[in-house]
């Protein structure tokens, strides 16, 4: 059964080839640093589940150290100018658009459709649970042969152009998985308990709109602090919502949790802790002030939050 | 109690703007300790969360297409085409995106758009590009808040559309935590009480992006009334 390990090897040769060419750059005056960076991500896609957990924290904490202390270079790739780009851009006209639709396009294909790929030996060919991500893997490699057939582009200068993103993102590449690894620590440590108490202790229990205030409040500020909603609806709901919404006042937990979810990913938008939705984008657009998005979004948050507590309060108790 | 110092550290980190990795780890290991766990057991902890979370990472596969795709002058393509759509402003271009994107998540295609895959090289750019044709030539700091708008866009219509669709990961964690507490709910019943907040998340933003639109006119307007000589 062909499983998410296949998916790493492909991204472990990806980061390795860019590896190599990071350390080959010689305008970079840190290659060997983006070399050893890029290389240790490579080692974990291809060799993490031999390391051993202790093997893997060291392994992280190395590319912390490169990334966040010594500080990764910027390599230069060989790129095109903008002239060449506008005019390549007139010679293919639309079919740039028919190449970058195929990364999306062809993941939702597969993610719909591998899951009932047989075998021939009685089992799925794809293991169910990862079809989406077997599917995107799918997708780039579809993708890249496309770039090379229709719009002439070498694998070569593919990776090129990938390592030019990369450095792009630098530290910023890292981040969304330190930061669901941080979570998981927090979860072993209690902190979810630690804060249930905390909000227990916290909210006033006299009024049915206080209670939905708390809930949907504190759902958007666990959220914040956690980076996501899915940490927060159940220390929240066990601490807040069952006990006081539901139990208390006779509330509808159906119409809650729904109202309750959507509050949290209002602490979503805030939070730089959500870093693949507001700090990545800031690095890949190449925007100055590192919380330039969080900052478009919070007006948004503020707003959005108080529909949902008002929306809440109105339909929770029908 | 000694568990939230983890939070404390994240919190001073960020508002200190240190870089984030050193935040996070130091977060980690301060957490653990005081959560006690010794310091191997720390980092075991961690390097185990963060091997398991290695699909994270798989995202940035996209790269090498949208690298070569950049290369073969997509978003130069893509400037062009909305050039000569004289009817699209910026703020139609990230409206109609976000609508059309919280479409898709609802009804359960979620890969159909993306920070890296979508908002880099198409929807940045085009919106760049309308405006620049509407207002001239930009500063460096009002392309900066395009492009941070069209990022809030995506997310915006990515958050208030997921929860729509029966399967999406927080319907089956809603369902499956409520079912621990002995209550019993239908995914659909939790999709249809998702659709007010969707509605009001894009009506707001929309709103908004309108008065984003509207203020750079105004800008724009003022710098020029400033250059020329009276």
């Amino acid at each position: 059964m062909i499983g998410l390990g296949a998916v790493y090897v492909l991204a472990g040769l990806i980061f390795g080839a860019i590896a190599m060419m990071s350390v080959l750059d010689t305008s970079n005056t840190k290659r060997w640093i983006n070399g050893l960076f890029w290389g240790l991500f490579a080692a974990s896609f291809l060799f993490g589940d031999v390391l051993g957990d202790f093997g893997n924290g060291l392994l992280v904490l190395a590319m912390v150290v490169l990334a966040g202390i010594v500080g990764l270079g910027v390599g230069r790739p060989v790129t095109t100018e903008s002239a060449a780009r506008r005019q390549s851009a007139a010679l293919l006209g639309n079919k740039l658009f028919l190449v970058a639709l195929t990364v999306p396009i062809v993941t939702v294909l597969g993610s719909l459709t591998l899951r009932y790929v047989p075998s021939g030996r009685g089992v799925p060919l794809f293991e169910p649970a990862q079809v989406t991500l077997i599917a995107f893997g799918s997708s780039v490699i579809v993708a890249l042969i496309l770039a090379r057939v229709v719009l002439r582009q070498t694998l070569a200068a593919a990776f090129q152009e990938g390592r030019r993103l990369l450095d792009l993102l630098g530290w910023a590449s890292l981040l969304p998985q330190m930061l669901a690894a941080l979570g998981a620590v927090f979860a072993l440590a209690g902190l979810g308990t630690a804060v249930g108490d905390l909000a227990a202790q916290a909210i006033p229990s006299d009024s049915r709109f206080a209670a939905v205030a708390a809930y949907t409040v504190g759902m958007a500020l666990f959220t914040a602090i956690m980076g996501n909603a899915f940490a927060a609806f159940p220390v929240m709901t066990a601490g807040i919502g069952l006990p006081l919404i539901v139990m208390r006042y006779g509330g509808d937990p159906t119409v809650m949790s729904a109202i309750g979810m959507l509050s949290g990913f209002c602490g979503t938008l805030t939070t730089p802790m959500a870093a693949n939705f507001n700090l990545v984008p800031v690095a890949l657009l190449g925007i100055e002030d590192r919380y330039a998005v969080i900052k478009a979004q919070i007006p948004t948050a503020i707003v959005l939050l108080a529909v949902n507590t008002v929306l809440m309060y109105a339909l929770v108790f029908r | 109690m000694l568990t939230l110092l983890g939070v404390a550290v994240v919190v001073a980190g960020f508002a200190a703007r240190i870089n984030p990795l050193l935040v996070v780890a130091a977060a980690a290991i301060v957490t653990g300790l005081a959560g006690g766990l010794d310091l191997i057991q720390v980092i075991a902890a961690f390097g185990k969360a963060f091997n398991d979370n290695r699909f994270i990472s798989l995202a940035w596969l996209v790269l090498p297409v949208i690298g070569a795709l950049e290369r073969a002058g997509l978003q130069e393509r893509a400037r062009d085409f909305i050039t000569g759509l004289k009817a699209m402003t910026m703020f139609r271009i990230l409206a109609l995106y976000m609508l059309i994107r919280q479409v898709a998540v609802a009804i359960g295609l979620t890969s159909l758009g993306g920070q890296a895959s979508m908002v880099r090289p198409l929807i940045a750019p085009m919106a760049e590009a309308a405006a620049e044709a509407e207002f001239g030539s930009l500063s460096a700091g009002k392309h900066d808040a395009i492009r941070a708008q069209a990022a809030a866009a995506e997310n915006v219509g990515l958050f208030f559309g997921e929860d729509i669709f029966i399967a999406i990961g927080s319907i089956l964690l809603i369902k499956g935590f409520l079912e621990q507490n002995g209550i019993i709910v239908e995914p659909l019943q939790l999709s249809l009480w998702a659709i007010p907040t969707a509605i009001a998340a894009y009506i707001i933003h929309a709103v908004r992006l309108f008065y984003f639109q509207r203020k750079l006119a105004r800008d724009t307007q003022t710098q020029q009334r400033e250059k020329a000589p009276a």
